[in-house]
């Protein structure tokens, strides 16, 4: 267990330096510059900018020294806002990104599983084929549309909530809304479909003949293996919801983490573009690397310090 | 298996701890993001008869240091924190800091008394040698880092010599602080406008101890330190900022306000539905946006909450007149000759803009009134009969049989890509030439037009100051925002000419003079329309301005319901 946490952890360095590499080059290879705007800075105060970033500098240099401040945990200052650093912004939307992500994590993952568990069981009737209904449509309509429908319904016309914003409880339900249906759609489907396949396997019949009540078997048996699609959906999931959604931030004036993503290579942002990428791929492995480990741990086929990886 | 599912559970426990351990290290650490929940909470309930003006910013602005800004978002917040010398009031320049200002005879030196009343919202008093600082600290070429708007200084005499380091010191930079309460300063050129000019944010004082000390002075509230009828309150990064009344601020009589809150929202409707719902009391320009389509509806219902103004700023085609056929006069002369103004801004904008004919746009200033009807803008008609004729004839002096088929690039957003398609299929329909309209990414959009590499690309030019020069220096011989390969020998020296008077007749006759040449003579761009600024404002807000450029002004405002 150890030695494969630890190779796992290298794996995950190593990944984040080519990562790094690689960014580093395409995006400098991008056409552009931070300081270009509609209306063009002197060709002297431009050259004060460029030495002042280093741009002068050639590529490898710039990149070594980039390197170098990598190592040093420093990811630098962002070009476009003024006197902040890459980490303060990170950190401060991802505060918000990552509170609304957990919310929706939880409602899809319960709601998901709840929903997906009643269908099996109802296999082929009428409420397993509503549910999947609902889920079908849930997976075909665009999140943006669901979230400036609600917004315009629930707040704008009946104003039941605020129509932007993160600043109460309340403010988290519409969001929650547009950011949860896909997941819980997928959840659902997922579940119904792995546990209609359990129910009907063997050692749900011998534990049914054993006598066992059908709520042991279910939990105890049948669900222990029906959730283990679900655990390798849920983890890369994670990552993506907790770093926010450029969409659903946007429509809900959420100050999050995902409007950089496009917003900084845009504006040529550039620490802030390395920035929030290798933050993006940190949050990605890791959360791929408990979902292997939660794996191991839900299924008895599994053993990690055995398979060596 | 008991011990197994308790390791998950720890996995899970530990794994949302370090989550959000990321996230509460850095709330406690800062304070603006403390301030998100309550002041949220003011807002929405601060709909009543208070006095708080709410509008949307749409991002974050880049910074709210004078030296470093250079856009509409930090300026519009600027607009509240601080105060030059003079400020606007109904398009004149009024003393502000400056009780008195003695110009001289040649119209080189300005001497001010700065008001004894004039007071820091740290409480410290605002000196001669705090502009004295700001100016020379924004034209530093060491500054960290380099202020880009740095050139709005170069009137001063040596000014540019400094900062591009060609030559002058910053002891040789022509302004001075005499005493605490008199600043002296000079000028390269006579600049009849240059009283307008104090107002503009590169022309804001800082207080010289403050930002000394603390180079990062302008990142947060808590270290901020302004001049201005308002004091920055907080400063909720990518969320909010607030702005409350200054105390000491020596006109505080005028100041009726007890809040203006600014949002930071990107989505046009998310704006649009809070503006419904009296989350906010403004929408629309200068720094928001109400989707295309409900404006167009809003103008025809003739909505009594819409507010349409023109605004100082032209939209125009680059021609790349370096390149084939492109460089020919009659090409240019037929392409913008082919297409039906009017119709672009009625059926395609449908924002009330105004066709353009000529380059510099209403609102600004000639020698009694307007420079646009002082000057007539008969420069060339819509034709597209006598287009065809002059393009045959362009072509062939090109040794060309037909016009190849050439793109038109434009960058992504606003109404670039419709009005591109209509301005495509006129020429087609006119002039039976086939146009590929493309979008391009605006960095790259921006890089292609100013290293030449399109055949017709898209612009807009907006006002730096209320002259006509504004818009006519830019077009000199390797100007910097010369984007079309342009040069006229004729067109440079005019431009020479009224730089060095400060004759306002001459000054207007010279600048007249040159936009013949270029649009006249040489339509080196092709002018579409002149822009609108549109706004909804709710009834209960009184006297917030926009300006003849389309800044707003809520310095003054009140609400009343």
């Amino acid at each position: 267990m150890f030695r494969y946490v630890l190779r796992k952890s290298v794996n995950i360095v190593l990944s984040l330096f080519v990562l790094a590499t690689a960014t580093f080059f395409l995006m400098k290879a991008i056409p552009g510059d931070p300081f270009m705007q509609e209306k063009n800075v002197p060709a002297a105060v431009r050259e004060n900018l460029i030495r002042y970033y280093g741009f002068d500098k050639p590529l490898w240099h710039q990149y070594l020294i980039y390197l170098k401040n990598l190592l040093q945990l420093d990811l630098g200052m962002s070009m476009r806002q003024q006197y902040q650093s890459v980490v303060d912004i990170i950190s401060r939307s991802f505060k918000y990104s990552m509170q609304l992500g957990l919310v929706a994590i939880v409602v899809s993952v319960v709601v998901g599983i709840a929903v997906g568990l009643i269908a099996a069981l109802y296999n082929r009737k009428l409420i397993d084929r509503l549910i999947m209904l609902f889920a079908t449509i849930g997976i075909a309509v665009p999140n943006f549309v669901l979230a400036t429908l609600a917004q315009y319904y629930f707040a704008n016309k009946l104003r039941w909530f605020h129509v932007a914003g993160l600043h109460g409880p309340m403010d988290y339900v519409l969001p929650t809304l547009a950011l949860s249906v896909l997941p819980i759609a997928f959840i659902a489907r997922l579940t119904r479909s792995t546990m209609i396949e359990v129910l009907s396997a063997d050692y749900i019949r011998t534990a049914k003949a054993k006598g066992l009540g059908s709520l042991t078997i279910l939990i105890r048996h049948a669900l222990r293996n029906g959730l283990l699609p679900v655990v390798s959906y849920v983890g890369p999931m994670t990552a993506n919801i907790i770093t926010g959604s450029v969409v659903v931030e946007s429509i809900f004036g959420i100050a999050g983490l995902g409007k950089f993503f496009t917003d900084s290579v845009s504006n040529r942002d550039y620490t802030l573009i390395m920035g929030i990428t290798l933050f993006y791929a940190a949050i990605l492995m890791f959360s791929r690397f408990i979902t292997d480990i939660a794996y191991a741990l839900i299924d008895p086929r599994i053993k990690i310090s055995k398979k060596g990886g | 298996m008991k011990a197994k599912l308790t390791l998950l559970l720890v996995l899970v426990v530990a794994t949302v701890a370090i989550l959000s351990g990321c996230g509460n290290n850095n709330s406690g650490g800062n304070t603006g993001g403390n301030t998100a929940g309550e002041n949220a909470g003011e807002a929405s309930n601060g709909g009543g008869a208070d006095q708080v003006f709410r509008m949307n910013l749409s991002s974050e602005p880049p910074t709210l240091d004078p030296a470093l800004m250079q856009d509409q978002v930090s300026s519009t917040v600027m607009s509240g924190l601080f105060e030059g010398l003079t400020r606007m009031e109904n398009g004149e320049a009024v003393n502000a800091m400056a009780e008195d200002i003695q110009v001289s005879e040649d119209g080189l030196k300005y001497t001010f008394k700065i008001r004894p009343d004039a007071k820091w919202s740290n409480g410290d008093a605002v000196t001669a040698h705090d502009f004295e600082y700001s100016w020379k600290r924004t034209l530093d070429p060491n500054l960290n880092p380099p202020a880009p708007y740095a050139y709005q200084l170069y009137y001063i005499k040596n000014a540019e010599e400094y900062n591009t380091g060609k030559g002058a010191t910053v002891d040789q930079v022509g302004v001075k602080a005499i005493d605490d309460s008199t600043l002296e300063v000079e000028l390269k050129n006579p600049t009849p406008y240059f009283k307008s000019l104090l107002s503009f944010y590169t022309y804001y004082p800082v207080n010289k101890a403050v930002v000394s000390a603390n180079p990062a002075w302008a990142a947060e509230a808590a270290t901020y330190v302004s001049n201005g009828p308002f004091k920055l309150e907080s400063w909720s990064h990518s969320d909010s900022i607030d702005l409350v009344p200054f105390e000491n601020y020596y006109g505080k009589a005028d100041i009726k306000l007890s809040k203006v809150h600014f949002v930071m929202i990107s989505d046009a409707n998310t704006e649009s539905n809070m503006y419904d719902t009296e989350e906010l009391d403004w929408s629309g320009k200068p720094t928001g946006s109400i989707p295309v389509e409900q404006l167009a509806m809003l103008i025809q219902d003739k909505n009594p909450e819409l507010v349409s103004q023109p605004q100082a700023s032209t939209y125009y085609y680059n021609f790349n007149n370096t390149k084939k056929p492109f460089n020919n006069v009659k090409v240019r002369k037929a392409l913008a000759m082919a297409i039906d103004r009017k119709a672009i801004v009625e059926k395609v904008t449908k924002g009330n803009e105004i066709p353009a004919y000529g380059f510099v746009p209403p609102g600004i200033h000639g020698v009694n009134g307007d420079f646009r009807d002082e000057v007539t803008t008969e420069y060339f008609k819509e034709d597209p009969a006598e287009a065809k004729k002059l393009l045959a004839e362009g072509l062939a002096e090109e040794g060309m049989t037909a016009m190849p088929e050439f793109e038109l690039s434009y960058n992504e957003g606003g109404l670039h890509k419709p009005v591109a398609e209509a301005i495509a299929d006129m020429w087609n329909k006119n002039l039976g030439i086939t146009v590929k309209t493309q979008t391009v990414e605006w960095k790259v959009f921006l890089q292609n037009r100013t290293s030449l590499a399109y055949d017709v690309a898209r612009a807009g030019w907006g006002a730096d100051y209320n002259d006509p020069m504004t818009y006519i220096d830019m077009w000199i011989t390797g100007g910097g925002n010369n984007d079309t390969g342009f040069s006229n020998a004729e067109y440079d020296k005019l431009v020479k000419d009224a730089y060095a008077t400060s004759d306002q007749q001459a000054r207007v006759d010279a600048m007249a003079k040159a936009e013949q040449i270029l649009i006249g003579d040489n339509m080196a761009i092709m002018p579409i329309f002149y822009s609108s600024v549109n706004t909804l404002v709710k009834p209960y807000v009184k006297n917030v301005t926009i300006d003849y450029k389309g800044d707003i002004d809520y310095t003054r405002a009140y609400i009343e319901k």
